[in-house]
């Protein structure tokens, strides 16, 4: 598992790679939650491009990180959304809170 | 119905064999060639039942947790066993959005999960003994 971030204007667009469960999600957040308190951004964008599996844990990640932006206004948006992970992540309803998109352009931009 | 085959699995309570867990059910499951949906609901929903043992059931203290999984024709039957503190309440502990340990960032949805990409999931729970979570799902035909 690794994070790495790119910083497009005022967003954050955070590239996990690898599976997100219990056992790795920690570290994930670790790292997001310190590149946010550095960075400090509007808002910002998971690629999801390289992660293979997301359960629950991962949920609770996203999830936690969008309280953490919405707070300050910002959005929490995600891009390349494999099939299970879309699945669990509209069972979870996170499709009321965070917008899928189909490219970096329109994620970046909010354009559906 | 009849057994076609069985596999049982027994490992320690520590997260790094949570892919591990999930990946061997995964192979197992494969001999009935289902869809990578199939495939995927069912790492998914074992995913969700291990890290509830280890992190609920042991509370992340060692244990063993179990698998057993059956082939019956189309169907699969997975049980996953832990001998940790047990479940008080399992119909709250159902439902959506419920979780004991908010402060992990928990979303109390792992059931929900598990529910959602299994055709069936049974809990039964003895408090200081321990959970099974029984699931079945019927794969489409070849
Ligand atoms: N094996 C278990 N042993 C003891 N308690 C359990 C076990 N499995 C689940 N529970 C209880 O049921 C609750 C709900 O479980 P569920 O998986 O739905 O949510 P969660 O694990 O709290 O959060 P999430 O799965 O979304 O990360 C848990 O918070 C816990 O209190
Ligand atoms: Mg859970």
């Amino acid at each position: 598992m690794n994070v790495t971030f790119e910083s497009i204007g005022n967003k954050l667009v955070i590239r996990i790679n690898g599976d997100i469960d219990h056992h790795t999600c920690e570290a994930i957040r670790q790292r997001i939650d310190n590149e946010i308190s550095k960075k400090n951004p509007k808002g910002i964008i998971f690629d999801m491009e390289n992660v293979g599996f997301m359960d629950s844990s991962g949920i609770g990640v996203i999830i936690g990180r969008f309280k953490q932006i919405s707070e300050k206004g910002g959005a929490t948006s995600m891009i390349n959304v494999k099939p299970q992970i879309r699945r669990v992540y509209e069972i979870c309803g996170l499709q009321k809170i965070i917008g899928v998109y189909d490219s970096l352009e329109r994620a970046v931009n909010g354009m559906a | 119905m009849n057994i076609d085959n069985v596999m049982k699995l027994e490992f320690l309570s520590k997260s790094q064999n949570e892919s591990f867990a999930r990946s061997v059910v995964a192979a197992f499951i494969a001999q009935l060639d289902p869809t990578i949906d199939e495939l995927a609901d069912v790492k998914t929903a074992v995913s969700e039942a291990v890290t509830n043992a280890i992190i609920h059931g042991y509370e992340n203290k060692l244990g063993t947790v179990e698998i057993v999984a059956r082939i019956m024709s189309r169907t699969v039957e997975i049980e996953i066993t832990d001998s940790g503190k047990g479940i008080e309440n399992i119909e709250v502990a159902r439902q959506p959005l419920y979780t004991s340990k908010p402060e992990l960032e928990r979303s109390g949805m792992g059931f929900t999960v598990m529910e959602s990409f299994m055709d069936e999931v049974e809990v039964s729970s003895v408090p200081y003994q321990g959970t099974t979570i029984k699931m079945r799902k019927t794969f489409k035909k070849l």
